[in-house]
Order: C-alpha cells, then structure tokens, then sequence
C-alpha cells in the first residue's frame, strides 16, 4: 500500500485533506518529521494562510532543505502550490523553489477578491497525469489572492480577470491552486491519479 | 468562468437543523450529516452551518459535527455560530471547516475580525451581516444576537457603514442576511443586495427571500451578488438543486453544472 504523508506546516486546516484521501482508502500520516517525509511515497504540502507564514513555519521546522531534496511525487495544494515557485509577492518571500515560476497578486480587473468559488479548469496538458480521465473544461474550488502566471510549468489554466495557472508540474513535484479535496469528484480523481503515479510518469 | 454559488444553509439548534419564520418559531427538520450530504450529491456548491443558539446563549458550537461533516462531504462548508476567539477558530478549522462565519462577536469587538485574519488568512473569514429595513428612518440597521428573539437587538450601525468597516478590517466575504425577507420566501432584498454590492469588493452572498427558481436568477442577474443562501426551500423540497441548476444555466447565469445522479434521500 501507498504510504502518503501530509505535511504538518503548523497551518490550521489539514483535516479537509486527510479526510479525502481517506475517503479514497489511504490512511495518510500528517507529520512535520524529516525522516517519515522522506521514506514517505507520496507527499502532499496543503497550505492555507499566508506565503510568508507558511515559508517561516517550514524553515523553523527544518523542512525547506527536505522537501527541496525529494525525488517521489509531491502535491502542493493552493498556498503549498505557490509555496513551490521560486518566490511569493505575499509577503515578498523566497519559496521552495522547486518549480521556476513566480506567485504574484491578482489582477481581478474589478472582479471581487479573493478569487472564491468553483471556477472551470481549462487547456489540460497530455503532460500532467495527475489530469487523466478528467473532463475539460471540469469545475474546481479556489480560494485565492495570489497565483502563478501561466507559462511552460503550467499543465492547466483558469482566467479569472486574467488567466493564471490552475496546475503546475515540475518533474515530480506537482501544484494544484485549487482544493481537490473539496471540489467533488473531479477532485477525488485528480488524487486518486496521485496516488497512481507510476515511475513512467 | 466563475460559477455563481447555490448554498443551502443548514440552521443547527442543539444538534439537528432547524428551520424559523423571520428568526422564530424553529421548526425541525432533521438530522445534520444526512442533510449535508445530500446536499452535496445534488449539487450544492457550498454548504453553510449557523448554530443559531450559539452567540445569545455564550457558549460556542459543538464541534463535534463538524468533523464529522468534513468527513463525507467534498465540497466547501462554513461554519458559523459564538466564534469570539483565535483559539476557537483554530480548532474548526482544524477539523475540516474551510471557512468560519462571524456576526455578533465581530460587532462586540471589531478587532476580532484583524486578529482572525491575520492569523488564518483572508480566505477563511466571512463576516456575516443581519440587517433589517427600518421603514420609518428609510435606512438599513444592523442586528445581532438574531438567534434568540429574546436578546435579538438593533446595533448602532447602518448596514453600508458597517460592510465598510469589516472589509477594511480584511474580511474575505460577506453573507448579507435580509432580515425583513427571511423564511417569507417572497424574494431576495434586491434594492438592498444592488446597493452593497455596489460597496463590496470582496464576495457578496445573499440570504433571506429566496422562495421560487426565478429568485435566484432575479438576485444573480440583477444584484450580480457571488452566491445565494437558502434553506427551507431547499429543505423541504419546494426546489430540486438540479431543476434549480439547469434553469439558471437556461436563464444565462454561470453555474456549475448539475452532473452528478440525485441520490434519493428518505
């Protein structure tokens, strides 16, 4: 069986994650441990809160230099997506940097923020298998102020006010900004495709 | 393109949902896990829990549903009711609320609202507001403690001055509770819901009115509010989530379409 860890980021909402990889059969282990995150199959790094917070957290934690080093899959989920680019306007942080791209604020255009609701998904790449067997364009949660510009590292793409990075993939580490954990079943496939990455992947 | 938000809102008093007419006379109407799930299976974009007793009777929510709700529903959920702390507000989010609602606590000491969102984020604090329509003075007034008819009493400020303030303080949403409308299900507040929107630059949500289908195109198309509460239509099956859905979609509002199959509930 797939051992899968969710990273304790001392951040408040973890359970929402947990309980969805659950209710796919998988029992995950919330730790901030280095040794259990590396011996971990999968890791998933949820965040909520803010860039510069959560990047404070990690490295009281011990866990930039850890996380940076992992070769299994990895899943950032909204803020622990952004958490993987180079760099956050939030706060003007440097990130993980384990996926060259930058999170900037949104341009909403007159648009209310934070980006809040269930928006659509669209130009899924071959690329990512996290996205297969999920229809285009699919309807997914966000919850957002900061995002990632589309550019080569994007797998899928969603415009609000302007387009931005819906999800990301650099090698094995992979973001997604909205919550799959709470966007129904599209959601629980793009997890459950997690848990199946191959190495071919 | 951003879906407008269907959001049944399930009123919780001592652990089964309830339902009032204008904030009184709560009827039952079930037990809470069925209900959300339910909910959740036909559609609903978002799903809001008020423990309506919580704030007039100084205690805070129990919380033990609210894990048990994180536990088998995969959309977003609130959670509102006598929320007046950080440490409160850690621990529902901690099992599984993606986001807390604050109404009287917020008006009792207003630098809760910073607090709150300085320590979890924008994102997860939605400010909700009651406001009634005091026909004599002509203007908008803000209640609270509209749990309990008993303690339920006019603030001192007008509802336009008081969304000012709270979105200055950085809430992250607003659910804008027409208290004249409530449970009467004649319609939304549209005069009321055009003119705030109007000062709302965060997301905007309508509750209070909702009675028919075409109340829910009229708040969208002509409030242009994110997302509408409500209950007992919803509750007692005067409007089918998916007939709701695909009629919206047919009147040109962006909804998320009805996909998944109608689980017959009992």
């Amino acid at each position: 069986m797939t051992s899968l860890v969710i990273i304790d980021t001392s951040c408040a909402n973890l359970s929402s994650v947990r309980f969805a990889f659950e209710r796919l059969g998988v029992e995950p282990v919330v730790t901030a441990s280095p040794t259990v995150i590396r011996a971990a199959d999968r890791v998933v790094l949820p965040g909520v809160g803010t860039a510069a917070a959560a990047m404070r957290n990690l490295q009281q934690l011990g866990l930039v230099e850890v996380i940076q080093q992992l070769e299994q899959p990895v899943l950032g989920i909204c803020l622990g997506m952004q958490l993987l680019t180079d760099y956050s306007a939030e706060g003007n942080v440097d990130c993980l940097g384990v996926i060259p791209a930058r999170t900037e604020r949104m341009i909403a255009a007159g648009l209310p923020l934070p980006h809040m609701g269930w928006n659509t998904m669209t130009d899924p790449s071959a690329s990512n298998p996290l996205l297969r067997g999920v229809e285009s364009p699919a309807y997914c949660y966000f919850v957002h102020s900061f995002a990632v510009a589309v550019d080569q590292y994007t797998s899928a793409q969603c415009t609000y006010g302007q387009p931005f990075a819906a999800m990301i993939r650099s090698k094995n580490f992979f973001g997604a900004q909205f919550h799959p954990e709470r966007s129904g079943t599209v959601g629980a496939q793009i997890l459950q495709n997690f848990l199946a990455l191959t190495d071919g992947d | 393109m951003l879906a407008k938000r269907i959001i049944p809102c399930l009123d919780v008093r001592n652990g089964e949902v309830v339902k009032g007419v204008q904030f009184r006379n709560h009827e039952v109407i079930g037990a809470i896990e069925p209900l959300a799930q339910r909910y959740a299976t036909e559609g609903a974009d978002e799903l809001v829990f008020y423990d309506i007793t919580a704030s007039s009777d100084d205690r805070v929510v129990d919380k033990s549903w609210v894990e048990r709700i994180a536990r088998v529903i995969d959309i977003p959920f609130t959670v509102a009711g006598g929320i007046r702390t950080i440490a409160q507000a850690q621990e529902i989010l901690a099992m599984g609320a993606d986001k807390i609602s604050i109404n009287s606590p917020a008006l009792r000491d207003p630098d809760l609202i910073n607090a709150l969102v300085d320590e979890f984020g924008q994102q997860c604090i939605v400010i909700g507001i009651d406001s009634f329509y005091n026909q004599e003075q002509n203007r908008y007034e803000v209640y609270q403690f509209t749990g309990d008819e008993t303690r339920t009493q006019k603030t001192r400020w007008q509802t336009r001055d008081w969304l000012n303030e709270v979105v200055a303080r950085g809430a992250g949403e607003i659910v804008l509770n027409c208290m004249n409308q409530d449970g009467v299900r004649q319609g939304y507040d549209l005069e009321q819901l055009t003119a705030l929107r109007a000062h709302c630059p965060v997301p905007l949500i309508a509750s209070g009115g909702a009675g028919a289908m075409a109340h829910f195109a009229d708040v969208f198309t002509t409030a242009n509010v994110d997302g509408a509460l409500a209950a007992s239509v919803f509750h007692k099956r005067v409007i089918d989530m998916g007939e709701l859905k695909t009629y919206l979609a047919a009147q040109g509002v962006a909804i998320r379409p009805f996909t998944t199959t109608t689980q017959q509930g009992s």
